[in-house]
Protein backbone atom coordinates (compact mmCIF):
# COMPACT_ATOMS: atom_id res chain seq x y z
CA UNK A 1 0.00 0.00 0.00
CA UNK A 2 1.39 3.40 -1.28
CA UNK A 3 -0.04 6.73 -1.04
CA UNK A 4 0.73 10.05 -2.48
CA UNK A 5 -0.42 13.95 -1.88
CA UNK A 6 0.97 16.87 -2.84
CA UNK A 7 2.48 17.85 0.77
CA UNK A 8 6.19 18.30 1.21
CA UNK A 9 7.75 14.72 2.73
CA UNK A 10 8.10 16.36 6.00
CA UNK A 11 4.76 17.12 5.87
CA UNK A 12 3.67 13.17 5.20
CA UNK A 13 6.64 12.03 7.88
CA UNK A 14 4.67 14.51 10.71
CA UNK A 15 1.54 12.45 9.43
CA UNK A 16 2.64 8.81 9.50
CA UNK A 17 4.76 9.30 13.24
CA UNK A 18 1.27 11.06 14.40
CA UNK A 19 -0.82 8.42 13.23
CA UNK A 20 1.48 5.32 13.57
CA UNK A 21 1.68 4.57 9.37
CA UNK A 22 3.62 1.92 8.64
CA UNK A 23 3.29 2.26 4.46
CA UNK A 24 4.83 4.83 2.46
CA UNK A 25 3.73 8.39 1.61
CA UNK A 26 4.60 9.81 -1.65
CA UNK A 27 5.49 13.27 -2.37
CA UNK A 28 4.59 14.65 -5.32
CA UNK A 29 4.38 18.48 -4.72
CA UNK A 30 4.68 19.42 -8.18
CA UNK A 31 1.47 17.18 -9.06
CA UNK A 32 3.49 15.50 -12.06
CA UNK A 33 1.93 11.92 -11.75
CA UNK A 34 -0.95 13.11 -10.30
CA UNK A 35 -1.54 15.81 -13.62
CA UNK A 36 -0.31 12.49 -15.45
CA UNK A 37 -2.38 10.32 -14.30
CA UNK A 38 -5.53 13.09 -14.41
CA UNK A 39 -6.24 13.23 -10.60
CA UNK A 40 -5.94 17.03 -10.52
CA UNK A 41 -9.03 18.42 -8.38
CA UNK A 42 -7.53 22.25 -9.44
CA UNK A 43 -8.02 24.64 -6.40
CA UNK A 44 -9.30 21.92 -3.81
CA UNK A 45 -7.29 23.07 -1.32
CA UNK A 46 -8.93 25.39 0.54
CA UNK A 47 -5.98 28.00 0.21
CA UNK A 48 -6.69 27.49 -3.24
CA UNK A 49 -3.81 25.12 -4.36
CA UNK A 50 -4.12 22.15 -6.59
CA UNK A 51 -4.39 18.79 -5.11
CA UNK A 52 -4.85 15.13 -5.80
CA UNK A 53 -8.83 13.92 -6.29
CA UNK A 54 -9.50 10.99 -3.93
CA UNK A 55 -8.46 7.73 -5.88
CA UNK A 56 -7.79 4.25 -5.38
CA UNK A 57 -5.49 2.34 -8.06
CA UNK A 58 -4.95 -1.63 -7.24
CA UNK A 59 -2.07 -2.83 -9.61
CA UNK A 60 -0.80 -5.91 -10.10
CA UNK A 61 2.46 -7.05 -9.99
CA UNK A 62 2.96 -6.86 -13.93
CA UNK A 63 1.73 -3.07 -13.95
CA UNK A 64 -1.84 -4.10 -14.81
CA UNK A 65 -4.29 -2.28 -13.22
CA UNK A 66 -7.21 -4.32 -11.67
CA UNK A 67 -9.21 -2.03 -9.48
CA UNK A 68 -9.92 1.58 -9.80
CA UNK A 69 -12.19 3.56 -7.18
CA UNK A 70 -13.05 7.08 -8.22
CA UNK A 71 -15.47 8.34 -5.93
CA UNK A 72 -17.75 11.51 -7.09
CA UNK A 73 -18.27 12.70 -3.59
CA UNK A 74 -15.63 13.67 -1.59
CA UNK A 75 -17.17 12.61 1.48
CA UNK A 76 -17.90 8.74 0.28
CA UNK A 77 -14.38 6.92 0.12
CA UNK A 78 -13.33 3.30 -0.67
CA UNK A 79 -13.85 0.96 2.23
CA UNK A 80 -10.95 -1.44 3.64
CA UNK A 81 -13.01 -4.85 2.18
CA UNK A 82 -13.80 -3.04 -1.31
CA UNK A 83 -10.19 -2.85 -1.99
CA UNK A 84 -9.54 -6.01 -0.21
CA UNK A 85 -12.18 -8.04 -2.05
CA UNK A 86 -10.31 -6.65 -5.36
CA UNK A 87 -7.19 -8.10 -4.00
CA UNK A 88 -8.69 -11.70 -3.62
CA UNK A 89 -10.09 -11.35 -6.70
CA UNK A 90 -6.60 -10.30 -8.12
CA UNK A 91 -4.52 -12.71 -6.57
CA UNK A 92 -6.91 -15.72 -6.67
CA UNK A 93 -8.23 -15.35 -2.74
CA UNK A 94 -4.64 -16.10 -1.43
CA UNK A 95 -4.47 -13.26 0.52
CA UNK A 96 -0.65 -12.38 2.19
CA UNK A 97 -0.04 -11.52 5.25
CA UNK A 98 -1.08 -7.64 4.98
CA UNK B 1 -45.71 38.05 35.62
CA UNK B 2 -43.34 34.66 36.68
CA UNK B 3 -42.79 33.27 32.80
CA UNK B 4 -41.27 29.82 32.88
CA UNK B 5 -37.87 29.26 30.72
CA UNK B 6 -38.29 28.04 27.65
CA UNK B 7 -36.03 24.30 27.61
CA UNK B 8 -37.52 23.66 24.11
CA UNK B 9 -36.07 26.37 22.45
CA UNK B 10 -32.58 25.83 24.36
CA UNK B 11 -32.83 22.31 24.28
CA UNK B 12 -33.68 22.23 20.18
CA UNK B 13 -31.00 25.25 19.93
CA UNK B 14 -27.99 23.08 21.68
CA UNK B 15 -29.21 19.72 19.63
CA UNK B 16 -29.08 21.49 16.11
CA UNK B 17 -25.55 22.58 17.07
CA UNK B 18 -24.71 19.17 18.63
CA UNK B 19 -25.61 17.88 15.20
CA UNK B 20 -23.48 19.44 12.92
CA UNK B 21 -20.56 19.58 15.05
CA UNK B 22 -20.61 15.55 15.83
CA UNK B 23 -20.32 15.64 12.31
CA UNK B 24 -16.30 16.40 11.83
CA UNK B 25 -15.52 15.73 15.37
CA UNK B 26 -17.06 11.90 15.44
CA UNK B 27 -18.89 11.13 12.31
CA UNK B 28 -16.32 11.13 10.03
CA UNK B 29 -14.26 8.71 11.74
CA UNK B 30 -16.47 6.22 10.78
CA UNK B 31 -17.27 5.22 7.35
CA UNK B 32 -20.66 4.36 7.66
CA UNK B 33 -21.82 7.33 9.33
CA UNK B 34 -19.53 9.71 7.21
CA UNK B 35 -20.64 8.31 3.95
CA UNK B 36 -24.27 9.40 5.43
CA UNK B 37 -25.19 11.43 8.92
CA UNK B 38 -26.88 9.41 10.33
CA UNK B 39 -25.86 10.54 13.73
CA UNK B 40 -26.50 13.71 12.76
CA UNK B 41 -29.43 14.33 10.40
CA UNK B 42 -31.58 13.07 13.19
CA UNK B 43 -30.02 15.12 16.23
CA UNK B 44 -30.51 18.32 13.60
CA UNK B 45 -34.43 17.23 13.22
CA UNK B 46 -35.09 16.17 16.51
CA UNK B 47 -33.67 19.90 17.60
CA UNK B 48 -35.57 22.41 14.88
CA UNK B 49 -38.49 20.55 15.75
CA UNK B 50 -38.29 21.42 19.82
CA UNK B 51 -37.29 24.64 18.66
CA UNK B 52 -40.32 24.88 16.66
CA UNK B 53 -42.33 23.83 19.42
CA UNK B 54 -40.86 26.19 22.14
CA UNK B 55 -41.31 29.24 19.09
CA UNK B 56 -44.92 28.47 19.43
CA UNK B 57 -45.33 28.27 23.02
CA UNK B 58 -43.71 31.61 23.16
CA UNK B 59 -45.42 33.58 20.33
CA UNK B 60 -49.16 31.32 21.96
CA UNK B 61 -48.58 31.68 25.24
CA UNK B 62 -46.19 34.37 25.79
CA UNK B 63 -47.81 34.73 29.43
CA UNK B 64 -46.09 31.31 30.37
CA UNK B 65 -43.45 31.34 28.18
CA UNK B 66 -40.21 33.11 27.36
CA UNK B 67 -38.35 33.44 24.51
CA UNK B 68 -39.99 35.37 21.57
CA UNK B 69 -37.12 37.20 20.57
CA UNK B 70 -33.93 34.84 21.70
CA UNK B 71 -35.98 32.26 20.10
CA UNK B 72 -36.87 33.72 16.78
CA UNK B 73 -32.94 34.09 16.59
CA UNK B 74 -32.09 30.78 17.90
CA UNK B 75 -34.46 29.35 14.66
CA UNK B 76 -33.05 31.59 11.81
CA UNK B 77 -29.49 30.77 12.93
CA UNK B 78 -30.05 26.92 13.49
CA UNK B 79 -32.22 26.81 9.86
CA UNK B 80 -29.19 28.68 8.65
CA UNK B 81 -26.30 26.43 10.03
CA UNK B 82 -28.04 23.48 9.38
CA UNK B 83 -28.60 24.73 5.58
CA UNK B 84 -25.32 25.33 5.10
CA UNK B 85 -24.24 22.01 6.91
CA UNK B 86 -26.91 19.29 4.65
CA UNK B 87 -25.84 21.92 1.74
CA UNK B 88 -22.00 20.74 2.21
CA UNK B 89 -23.35 17.13 2.60
CA UNK B 90 -25.37 16.51 0.45
CA UNK B 91 -24.69 18.94 -2.80
CA UNK B 92 -21.29 20.74 -2.12
CA UNK B 93 -19.02 17.28 -1.54
CA UNK B 94 -20.41 15.93 -4.61
CA UNK B 95 -19.93 18.14 -7.68
CA UNK B 96 -16.52 19.32 -7.14
CA UNK B 97 -14.25 16.84 -8.04
CA UNK B 98 -13.10 16.43 -11.39
CA UNK B 99 -14.39 13.47 -13.69
CA UNK B 100 -10.81 12.35 -14.29
CA UNK B 101 -11.42 11.10 -17.80
CA UNK B 102 -7.53 10.46 -18.72
CA UNK B 103 -7.24 8.46 -15.61
CA UNK B 104 -5.74 5.01 -15.83
CA UNK B 105 -8.53 2.32 -16.35
CA UNK B 106 -8.51 -0.90 -15.40
CA UNK B 107 -6.76 -3.43 -17.96
CA UNK B 108 -4.24 -0.66 -18.69
CA UNK B 109 -0.81 -0.56 -17.29
CA UNK B 110 -0.30 1.90 -14.72
CA UNK B 111 2.15 4.95 -15.86
CA UNK B 112 5.10 4.23 -14.01
CA UNK B 113 6.97 6.67 -11.77
CA UNK B 114 9.13 7.93 -9.59
CA UNK B 115 8.78 10.13 -6.16
CA UNK B 116 10.38 10.86 -2.83
CA UNK B 117 8.58 9.00 0.09
CA UNK B 118 8.56 10.86 3.77
CA UNK B 119 12.08 9.90 4.34
CA UNK B 120 13.37 12.08 0.83
CA UNK B 121 14.01 8.44 -0.65
CA UNK B 122 12.90 7.93 -3.77
CA UNK B 123 10.56 5.08 -4.42
CA UNK B 124 9.57 4.04 -8.24
CA UNK B 125 6.56 1.74 -8.52
CA UNK B 126 8.28 -0.75 -11.42
CA UNK B 127 10.92 -1.12 -8.75
CA UNK B 128 8.25 -1.85 -5.49
CA UNK B 129 6.39 -3.99 -8.17
CA UNK B 130 9.01 -6.49 -8.59
CA UNK B 131 10.57 -5.96 -5.29
CA UNK B 132 10.40 -8.79 -2.38
CA UNK B 133 7.06 -8.11 -0.34
CA UNK B 134 7.77 -5.71 2.82
CA UNK B 135 5.40 -5.02 5.16
CA UNK B 136 6.72 -2.03 6.71
CA UNK B 137 7.78 -0.28 3.95
CA UNK B 138 7.71 -0.38 0.22
CA UNK B 139 10.84 -1.54 -0.69
CA UNK B 140 13.30 -3.80 1.75
CA UNK B 141 14.28 -7.35 2.47
CA UNK B 142 11.64 -10.36 2.18
CA UNK B 143 11.46 -13.49 1.28
CA UNK B 144 11.62 -14.93 -2.21
CA UNK B 145 8.04 -16.70 -0.93
CA UNK B 146 6.43 -13.11 -0.17
CA UNK B 147 6.94 -11.33 -4.00
CA UNK B 148 5.13 -8.47 -3.75
CA UNK B 149 1.10 -9.51 -5.29
CA UNK B 150 0.75 -5.94 -6.06
CA UNK B 151 -0.27 -2.59 -4.74
CA UNK B 152 -2.81 -0.59 -3.72
CA UNK B 153 -1.74 3.05 -4.50
CA UNK B 154 -3.91 5.41 -2.82
CA UNK B 155 -4.13 9.39 -4.11
CA UNK B 156 -5.45 11.47 -0.98
CA UNK B 157 -5.84 14.93 -0.52
CA UNK B 158 -3.24 15.42 1.75
CA UNK B 159 -3.26 18.98 3.92
CA UNK B 160 -3.50 17.28 7.39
Amino acid sequence: MIAISVDPPSDSENLRQSQGYTFPILSDANEEVIRRWDLVHAHGRRDGADISRPAEFLIDSSGKIRWVNLTDDFVVRARPREALAAFDAMSGSSRPGQ
Amino acid sequence: MNRSWNWAVWTGGVLVVAGILSYPLYSVRFPALRDFPWVNLPLIIFGLALLAVGLMRAFRRPELYRGKIFGSVLMVLSLALSGVFLYAIFIGARHVLPASPGAPQVGQVAPNFTLPDSRNNPVDLANVLSSPFAPNGATGSGTAAERTAGVLLIFYRGYW
